[in-house]
This record gives structure tokens, C-alpha cells and sequence, in this order.
């Protein structure tokens, strides 16, 4: 069960994930959504997401995923410039429910201050929040 | 009280599981000040006196069609939105099975297969008849389903703007500024301004192309068949609108055309909508209709309405679903797509089954005998002294005539004739010369109060067009 | 192809067993036809020659069969439909009532079905005098000044009378943006306002599963000048009656708004509340609903719309007056300067008023008295035959429909609404609405909303007890049954998911 939700990302209450890529020199975070969102969704049957270059902030509605009777928004985890989007996701939204954390990776942004990033909950944090749910 | 089984003894029965010491102590819990003050004052009738009643009050009107003339129905060249077709005795046999009138929304689609599968083969038509890879499980009616496509078309374009042929319907132009004016207030006329017509009863281009030069519009509406009767060249606006950045929407009240005509999509239209009542069911004073709405199939989650896919169960086997439910209302709330929840299921049936037994030889063959009687009804009418014809396009089974006096005159005389010789465009509820729809800045001329425009169909033959000719020369003397 | 033929074994479903028809377009031979059509005496036109590029070429791909195959074909399908005249439709807020057969015969009445809508008022006074009469006997149950029968549906009728609102406030020179709507609301509610550019306000349900007065006091001062007005199902969803609705009404006046009522849920309410004379302004009724005319696989309906005073000017146009002067007769009045428009073609679904006044005059004001008395004690024996297996949502009286949730069931066998209403179709009955509370109402749980209406005899409700309560101890003892039906119905549980991800919405020819 530990892998459900893996050490190293950051968590929102909203159940969206945040992975910090600093690698290129750049902050890239790349954002998707948790284990329980995918349980508690469904089958997912359509996933729409914002074009690359368009610029979230924090908090707010960047897409929606959708299941045979639902919709649900999707929060931006913090601020930042749309830099890839997770084309192949059009054509197959399954990709989320199979593989939220690899495969089913919806945004990457490019974010100026990784502060919002930090204050999310960890791993723990993240499954202790469920717990109370 | 046929309708309710209970006896006394039951009503006791059922009170006393219940708990509650009277039937009116169920209400108990009602506030006094909402509590009616008085019993209803309706009186009943049974079954024998209920048909005598109902059987007096339609003696009152004289039906169009259903009956022969001898039995007291008028001879009818009414179209007008309307146009009304022999429908078989077998469609409306099958309306009348249980299974298929007293059912539901198919919510539970393992005990809805027949509605699901039966909508599945009215879409599958509407998108063949409109050619558009598209099509809903059907609107309200033609007008609602215009005024759904021009609100899709904005979601689609992002522009909120839209043009409007002034030969369109003027029940459907009318409906459109009643849903423009929910969305922009009072000004909504002016988000929707109507394009004129020309001598040969057509969109005139010169005035659409200037309308569309400032790249603002989202949206053209255009009629074919128009009201008038007119066939549009469709590819022609349709190009005129891409080259602008704006969607077509064709509207047609009569699908039967399209066994002559080339289908909209065929010719460049985004979304078409029609009305079906004329295929389906008696004219019914209007009522229920079926609304018609094909689209191009990449525009399918800005589609109003409901759809029914095609999908397999547990073990493998073919079925059918109300699908992509996501974009109405009971998912999406105030977000959704439109506020529609339920299609005209039963009318879509009876659309669906005539054209079924008419088939792709009786369809085009049905349109043919339509093209060619009024065709024939023209020559023989414009022969009548002072009658011409009002434009000179090409048209269907309706046409307009340009009589020497004013049309509602006669078409009251005629009535007296026992014939209901077509409809006066200035005739009540349709075109307002006093309070024009917006221009726009460009020039609109208002119907002529002489034209009548009248449909010609299957009903009829030489012999009864022999007879509207005779009339008419008659009360024209 | 050879010309004997001996094709695959392919079983006909002609006992209802099996699910093997081929759509109509699947069937046939090319060249046939089941038309009866006229012949030529005129003239045959080429369309070419008339329309020359405009012509069409090639005829649509409609079906080649022959009536009998038409006939056989859409009687099959009929047979894998479930239908109030089959058995119990106990769909909650839908009022699956009888339909009586009597209705049918008047609707195709020469004098009514046969008259075309751009006739001569003269030559429609029948179909007029029904009009009128049919809004005569709606005022006398609801107490409003006038009735439109124009739009097509509930929702056409709710668009239509939020539209009146709308006309009322920029009328008086305003254009306040807020409509109150509790979230037990159906989704078309919302919806609606977004049609009219209108934002919609939540209020909480009350623990008591009604709307509670403070929430109402704390929405109208949170935005000051700017109520437009306030959406109300009464009863509610819930089945619930809206006990604080003149108080609520009070409070919305004050503010300067108006009170719609769903009337969805009127069929609780004949002869026992007019809502016209308890506060409400506006409110639409489903003819198809509370006077029984048939609801077609999802439609035609008919959503009349009452007003009281302040909103007549605002009505549709056309509407039915009587003759001026004395003279005996009816016209359509459309010179009605403040009107909201035109909500479609024509006057509306008239077939469907032919059946609800054929209706309402068969029972008389007695008779739809009785209706709604019996609708309602259907609904609490109901509710007493199942509250000890089953959990009610609220405990407040039931009014035509009785809320029951799977909170104690799914918690003990991990059986869901869905299982329990799949399962009810093997007992051989529809299931209620389900789930259509939002989660916010019931607390997360599902919900089966059972609503019997007046015309099911005490056999038949407890017969549908016993399957209800037969399927939760079944559920006890082995939880996968109900998870994977239903068992018996000639199609299994459907894979909606699939038809999602790769919408197939019409036939293609395979060739």
C-alpha cells in the first residue's frame, strides 16, 4: 500500500500530487492526481487540460477529469507557466487510472518560487489527512 | 375512481401500519397558512360523457388533415413549418404499445434496450439525412433546437455575435431572441441581426459578406428550405462564413427535402437542425414536434441534449447507453451544455419507424412525387390572372406567390371554401412589419403583404390542385 | 453469392429471451421498401434540372425492409422495455403514474390531432377552448392569475419562468444576479441560471432535511440588493415538505425577489395547497408528471408555467383569450409588449393537453383530491414497510416519496444503491431513482428514492417490499449476488466506461 502514495511527492487536500524537478536548472513541477482521487473517481473517461504557455496560480481551477457520471475540477497545486501538457491523455484517460504517478502525469510548470510547493503535505502527512477523512 | 384501487378497508388497512389515525393527519405537518382554504372546484365526468365532451369541443375546429373532407376536414396546402405527411397506419400502431408510451428516460439500460437501440437507429438517421457525423437523441422542436445550435456555435467560436437570415422562420428567430435576451438582457437583438433577401428569395450575399467583414461573428443561421420555400445555396454562404471565422447553422422545417437536396453537411454546414412532426405524427396544432440536431462529430462535447452510444455488457454482447452524460445538466448544474433533460423519445420514434418504412428508395421516391405536384402546382397557379410567383429561386414543396391583393383576405375566403390555402407571411405571429428584428444598419424589406406561401405534398393531385386554381381565380374575380 | 442460401444459425429473439436483433439498418435486402406512396399524375421533375450542383446524388443510407419487417422489428424492441403498464415504476420525482388509456383515444380526436397550427383562429376554436379550459382547471389547483402552456418540458418551463423573473427585475430597472437554491436542488435549477446569466447561491439543507430559515437570512444579507429571487422544489426531492416556505417567501418579498417553485413534485399537493395563494410567484408543472400524460421513453412532456400578478405582463406570447365584447369564441393574443418572447414553434406540446385535461375532467376536483391523498399514504406505507431494513434519509413525514439511504447496508455487506436497484430488476421491477441527492444531502451515502404514486394497489407495494427487504438479507449472506446483477434480464450490466472513452453514436456500414 506504501507505493500508493510515494515518498518524495508533495500532496494537496484536493488529492493532486507535485513532483520537483530541478534537474535542468529550472523549478519544473510536474503535477498529477493521488491514488484515492483515482479510487474515488472511477473509470476516467476524459481528461481536459490547460494549452502549453498559459500561465495558473495557486488554488485555482486549471482542468477537469472526468468519469461516466462525474466531473471534478482540478486545482493548481501552486503557481506557475504551463510548459508540457500530457497530450497522450486525450486519447487514452485510462493512462490515469492505471498509472497516476508515472504514465497519468497531467501538467508540468515552471515555477518561480518553490515555497507553495514545500508547504503541501508529505507522504505521511498526505495519509494521515485521508485517514481523518 | 378507476385509477386508484383503494377500498375503504385497504385505506384503514395501510393507515393503521402507518401509524397515523386519518388520511388527513398526513398533512398534518402542513402550516396552516399554506393550507388550501377550499375544496377544488372541478366536476367529473365519466367515461361515456368525458368523450362526448372532448368529441364536442374538437367538432369545434376544422382539422387540416386525419380525416377525408367528407368526414369534415378542409383541403389543406398548409405548411409554414409545419408540413404534414401521410404517416402509415403502422407508425402510430407502434406508438400505441405500451412498452414504448408508458416507459421512461432509459435510465436502467438493462430494461430500456428498445428506447436505447431505437434511439440509437433516429440518430444514426438525423446524421444521415443532415449529412453530419453527429446527431442528438432530439430537441424540443426546429426552433429550440436553432436557438441550442446558435448557443453551441458561440461556445464553439467564442464569439457572441451571430447572423440571421431574415427568411428564416419567424417562430424560430423569435425563439432565438428569447434565449439571447436570457443570456444579454435587453439588448439582445443586436447580438443577432438579420441578413435580408433578394429578388430570387436567397440570403443576399452582398450584404452578408459586408456583415461578416469585421471578423466578429461566431454564427450564421440560415434556413434551407427557407420560409419562403426557397432553396439557399448553402455552399455559397457556407464559404462566405468559414473565409470570416464563423460556424453555419442550417435550419430546415421540412427534412424530406434532402431526398432531392444535397444534405447540409454535405455542402459545408457546421450544426443543422430541423423539425420531424411532419414525418411523425399529426400536425396536432404544432405539437409535439421533434427537434432535429446534427453537428460535426469533433464538436461532440459542446452538444446540447441527450445521446445514446453504442457499448457491450457483462458477456460480450452488443447494447446501448445513454453515454457522454457529463455535458448536461445533472452532472454539470450550472456549467452544462443547455438546461434540457429528456429528448421527444416517443416523437423520435414515429420519426424513426416512417422513415424506416419509407427507406432510402420511398424517401427519395416521396421527395420526387413532392417536387414534381408542386412543380406542377406552380405552372397551374401562376396561370391564375394577377397570381405570379413572389421569387424566382429554386424551391421544394413550398413555394410563395405574389397575389394581386392582400393574402390573409384571401386565404379567409378561401377558408369559407373550405380550402386552407397556405399562409400570409404577415399573417398573425409570424413576420411584424411594424417592429422589424434588428438590421443591423442593413436594409430589411418586410414580406409583402400579398405573398402566400403554400405547401404541395403527396396529398395531393392534379384533380385537388385543379381545384385550389379554381378557387382562387373564383375569389380573385 | 449463391442463390440457394442456408445462413448461419442465428436465434431470433422472438420470446423475449434472447438479445440477438440486428438494427433495422442491419436488415433487408437492397431495392425494398415499405412505402405506400401515390402514383405520378403529373408531370415527373429531373432535380438536377432544377437544382443542377445542389441535387443530391446519392440517396441517404436508409433502411431496405418491408413493413413487416418494420413492424416485427420495433415490437421486438418494444419487449425489452420496462413500462408502467408492465409493472410498479416507482422512480422517485417522476411521478410514473398510470396512463390512462381513455387519454389516448381523445388526443387522436380528428378535431384535435388534425389541426395545423397555422389554420385560421377560426377555424381552431376547439383547439383554443381546450386551451383555455385547460388553463382554467390549472389556476383553480394551483391559485396563480395565468398558466402558459407554451413550453415543451419541466426544464423548457423552468428556463421559461426564470426568464420571467428575469423580465420582471430589468422591467422595474434593476438586475439583481443572485438565486437562492438548495442543494438538494435538481441539477436543472442551476443550470437554468446559468442560462439567464444568474448566479446561483447554495443553502445548506437543514438537519431536519428542509431548508433551514437561518441559512435563507444568512444567503439574503450576504448580498444586499442583489436576490433576484429563490428556487424551491416543494416537496423537495427529499420528499420532504417545505414547511418554512411562507416565511421563506416573506424574506425573499422583503429583499426584493421573487419564489419559484419547482412544481415537479405537485402531485403531493392537489387540493391541499395552492401554491399561488401560499407566497409563490412562479412555478412550473410537469403535465406529464401529475396528470398522467405518458412519458414516451423520455418525452414528449409538457411544463406549464403558472404566474401570479406581478409576473402576467411577462408571459410567452401567444396566449388564449377569450372573444372581446361578449362575443363567443377564443383568440390568440400576441400583442403583449412586455412579453419574454417566444419559447418555441407554434403553442406547444397541445397533444399533451388534450390528455391532462382529459385527465383532471375525468376525476374531477374530488378525484385529484383523492390522487394526491393516496399518492401520499402510498408513499408512508412504503416507508413503513422498509424503515426497519432500509435507513431513511430524514425523519420528517414523507410526502408523495419516501428517501431511503444504503448507509447502514453498504456499511454491513458493502452492497451499494446501484446493486439493490440492478437486483430489483431480477424481482422483476424497476428501480427507484437513485443517488440523486447530491452526497452534501445525505451524507455521502446513496440514495433510493421511491415514489409509488396513487394508482398502485397495497398488493403491489408489498410485493415490492418483500424483494426490497428479500434482496438486503440476501445481501447479508452473500454480498456478490446483488453486485452482479442483474441475472435474469437478457442483457447483463453495460460497460458505460466504454461507451465514454470511445463514443460509437451511430451505425456505420461495415462494407
Amino acid at each position: 500500500m506504501s507505493n500508493e502514495y510515494p515518498e518524495g511527492l508533495r500532496y494537496t487536500k484536493e488529492h493532486e500530487w507535485a513532483r520537483i524537478d530541478s534537474s535542468s536548472g529550472a523549478n519544473l513541477v510536474t503535477i498529477g492526481i493521488t491514488g484515492f482521487a483515482v479510487e474515488s473517481l472511477g473509470d476516467i473517461t476524459q481528461v481536459d487540460l490547460p494549452k502549453e504557455g498559459e500561465t495558473i496560480s495557486k488554488d485555482q481551477v486549471f482542468g477537469t477529469v472526468e468519469s461516466v457520471k462525474a466531473v471534478s475540477d482540478l486545482f493548481a497545486p501552486c503557481s506557475g507557466k504551463v510548459v508540457k501538457v500530457n497530450d497522450p491523455l486525450s486519447d487514452s484517460p485510462e493512462n490515469v487510472n492505471d498509472d497516476p504517478y508515472d504514465e497519468g502525469w497531467m501538467i508540468q510548470l515552471e515555477v518561480t518560487d518553490l515555497a507553495e510547493i514545500n508547504a503541501l503535505m508529505d507522504a505521511a502527512a498526505y495519509q494521515a489527512f485521508l485517514k481523518d477523512q | 375512481m378507476r385509477y386508484i384501487p383503494h377500498t375503504e378497508d385497504d385505506v384503514a388497512r395501510m393507515l393503521r401500519v402507518v401509524g397515523k389515525p386519518s388520511v388527513a393527519s398526513l398533512f398534518d405537518h402542513i402550516p396552516e397558512r399554506l393550507r388550501a382554504k377550499r375544496p377544488l372546484d372541478i366536476a367529473p365526468l365519466d367515461e361515456a360523457r368525458l368523450l362526448a365532451h372532448l368529441g364536442e369541443l374538437g367538432a369545434k375546429s376544422r382539422p387540416a388533415v386525419g380525416v377525408t373532407e367528407r368526414e369534415g376536414a378542409a383541403l389543406s396546402f398548409l405548411g409554414a413549418g409545419l408540413t404534414s405527411h401521410h404517416v402509415p397506419t403502422a407508425v402510430d400502431m407502434m406508438l400505441m404499445r405500451s412498452e414504448w408510451y408508458t416507459s421512461y428516460t432509459p435510465y436502467q439500460p438493462e430494461v430500456s434496450q428498445g428506447t436505447l437501440t431505437a434511439i440509437f437507429e433516429f440518430q444514426t438517421m438525423v446524421s444521415e439525412l443532415y449529412g453530419l457525423g453527429l446527431a442528438n437523441a432530439s430537441m424540443y422542436d426546429g426552433a429550440t433546437a436553432a436557438a441550442e445550435a446558435l448557443m453551441m456555435a458561440e461556445r464553439l467560436t467564442g464569439k457572441h455575435k451571430s447572423l440571421l437570415s431574415y427568411a428564416l422562420h419567424p417562430h424560430y428567430t423569435d425563439t432565438i431572441y428569447t434565449y439571447l435576451r436570457s443570456q444579454h438582457g435587453h439588448e439582445a437583438e443586436g447580438y443577432a441581426p438579420c441578413v435580408s433577401f433578394g429578388k430570387d428569395g436567397r440570403v443576399d450575399q452582398g450584404q452578408l459578406s459586408a456583415a461578416l467583414s469585421a471578423g466578429d461573428v461566431g454564427c450564421v443561421v440560415v434556413q434551407s428550405p427557407n420560409f419562403f420555400g426557397v432553396v439557399e445555396d448553402v455552399a455559397a454562404i457556407a464559404k462566405l462564413a468559414h473565409d470570416a471565422g464563423a460556424l453555419l447553422v442550417v435550419a430546415n422545417a421540412e427534412p424530406l427535402a434532402f431526398g432531392v437536396l444535397q444534405s447540409p453537411g454535405a455542402v459545408g454546414a457546421d450544426i443543422a437542425v430541423g423539425e420531424g412532426i411532419g414525418l411523425a405524427i399529426p400536425p396536432s396544432l404544432g405539437g409535439p414536434g421533434v427537434g432535429l440536431f446534427a453537428a460535426r462529430p469533433e464538436y461532440v462535447r459542446q452538444l446540447p441534449g441527450r445521446l445514446v452510444g453504442e457499448t457491450t455488457d457483462k458477456d460480450g454482447r452488443r447494447g446501448y447507453v445513454l453515454t457522454l452524460a457529463t455535458r448536461e445538466q445533472h452532472i454539470r448544474r450550472e456549467k452544462a451544455t443547455s438546461n434540457i433533460c429528456t429528448n421527444q423519445g416517443l416523437i423520435a420514434l414515429a420519426f424513426t419507424i416512417h422513415m424506416s418504412l419509407l427507406g432510402r428508395r420511398g424517401f427519395t421516391e416521396l421527395a420526387r412525387i413532392n417536387l414534381s405536384l408542386s412543380e406542377h402546382a406552380k405552372s397551374v397557379l401562376t396561370k391564375v390572372p394577377g397570381v405570379s410567383l413572389a421569387f424566382t429561386g429554386a424551391t421544394f414543396n413550398e413555394f410563395t406567390l405574389a397575389l394581386p391583393r392582400n393574402a390573409f383576405d384571401v386565404v379567409k375566403a378561401l377558408a369559407e371554401r373550405g380550402i386552407y390555402a397556405g399562409v400570409s407571411s404577415r399573417a398573425a405571429g409570424l413576420y411584424r412589419a411594424e417592429t422589424p428584428p434588428s438590421t443591423g444598419g442593413t436594409k430589411l424589406v418586410a414580406p409583402d403583404d400579398r405573398w402566400l406561401t403554400l405547401a404541395v405534398t403527396e396529398r395531393h393531385d392534379r384533380s385537388t390542385i385543379d381545384r385550389l386554381a379554381a378557387a382562387l381565380t373564383e375569389v380573385l374575380r | 453469392m449463391s442463390d440457394r442460401r442456408i445462413p448461419e444459425v442465428h436465434p431470433v429473439d422472438t420470446l423475449n429471451l434472447l438479445h440477438t436483433e440486428k438494427l433495422i439498418f442491419e436488415q433487408g435486402a437492397p431495392g425494398r421498401s415499405g412505402a405506400s406512396l401515390p402514383p405520378l399524375d403529373v408531370p415527373a421533375i429531373d432535380p438536377a434540372s432544377l437544382f443542377g450542383s445542389m441535387a443530391r446524388t446519392e440517396a441517404p443510407l436508409l433502411p431496405e425492409v418491408s413493413e413487416v419487417e418494420v413492424t416485427r422489428h420495433f415490437t421486438r424492441l418494444s419487449r425489452w422495455n420496462y413500462a408502467i403498464d408492465i409493472g410498479l415504476y416507482p422512480l422517485g420525482s417522476c411521478t410514473m403514474k398510470y396512463n390512462p388509456k381513455v387519454n389516448e383515444r381523445t388526443a387522436r380526436m380528428p378535431g384535435f390531432a388534425g389541426v395545423h397550427p397555422m389554420q385560421l383562429e377560426s377555424t381552431m376554436q376547439g383547439a383554443l377552448e381546450l386551451m383555455w379550459r385547460l388553463e382554467q382547471c390549472l389556476i383553480e389547483l394551483t391559485g396563480f392569475q395565468r398558466v402558459t402552456l407554451q413550453p415543451a418540458a419541466g426544464a423548457h418551463g423552468e428556463l421559461c419562468g426564470i426568464m420571467m423573473v428575469r423580465a420582471y427585475h430589468t422591467a422595474r430597472g434593476k438586475s439583481p444576479k443572485k438565486v437562492l437554491i438548495p442543494d438538494s436542488a435538481h441539477g436543472t435549477n442551476p443550470a437554468t441560471c446559468a442560462a439567464n446569466g444568474l448566479e446561483v447561491v447554495g443553502l445548506k439543507t437543514g438537519a431536519d432535511g428542509i431548508i433551514d430559515l437561518e441559512s435563507v437570512k444568512a444567503a439574503i444579507a450576504a448580498h444586499p440588493n442583489d436576490i433576484a429571487g429563490i428556487m424551491i422544489t416543494n416537496p423537495s426531492t427529499l420528499g420532504l415538505f417545505e414547511e418554512h416556505l411562507g416565511e421563506i417567501a416573506d424574506l425573499v418579498h422583503e429583499a426584493g425577489g421573487l419564489v419559484y417553485m419547482d412544481g415537479a413534485n405537485f402531485n403531493a399537493l392537489l387540493g391541499k395547497v395552492r401554491p399561488g395563494a401560499s407566497g409563490v410567484d412562479v412555478m412550473h408543472i410537469n403535465l406529464h408528471k401529475t396528470f398522467t400524460t405518458p412519458h414516451g421513453g423520455g418525452g414528449p412532456g409538457s411544463g406549464v408555467v403558472g404566474v401570479g400578478e406581478r409576473l402576467v405582463p411577462f408571459l410567452p406570447t401567444p396566449i388564449v383569450e377569450p372573444l372581446a365584447d361578449g362575443g363567443e369564441g377564443y383568440r390568440l393574443d400576441y400583442d403583449r409588449p412586455q412579453s419574454i418572447g417566444r419559447m418555441r414553434s407554434f403553442f406547444g406540446n397541445f397533444g399533451m393537453f388534450v390528455r391532462a385535461y382529459t385527465y383532471m375532467r375525468e376525476l374531477g376536483g374530488e378525484g385529484l383530491t383523492k390522487a394526491t391523498e393516496m399518492a401520499v399514504l402510498n408513499a408512508n406505507y412504503v416507508r413503513a414497510l422498509l424503515s426497519d431494513v432500509y435507513s431513511l434519509a430524514y425523519d420528517k413525514p414523507s410526502m408523495h416519496e419516501v428517501v431511503f439511504t444504503d448507509k447502514r447496508l453498504k456499511k454491513e455487506t458493502g452492497v451499494q444503491t446501484l446493486d439493490v436497484a440492478k437486483r430489483l430488476i431480477d424481482f422483476g421491477y424497476h428501480p427507484p431513482t437513485i443517488y440523486f441527492p447530491l452526497p452534501a444531502v445525505t451524507g455521502g451515502a446513496g440514495a433510493l428514492m421511491i415514489e409509488p404514486t396513487e394508482t398502485e394497489a397495497p398488493e403491489t407495494l408489498e410485493h415490492f417490499c418483500a424483494a426490497m427487504r428479500a434482496i438486503a438479507v440476501e445481501a447479508i449472506a452473500d454480498p456478490s449476488i446483488a453486485k452482479s446483477a442483474p441475472l435474469n434480464t437478457a442483457m447483463r450490466r453495460l460497460d458505460e466506461t466504454k461507451a465514454a472513452r470511445n463514443p460509437k453514436l451511430r451505425w456505420t456500414p461495415t462494407t
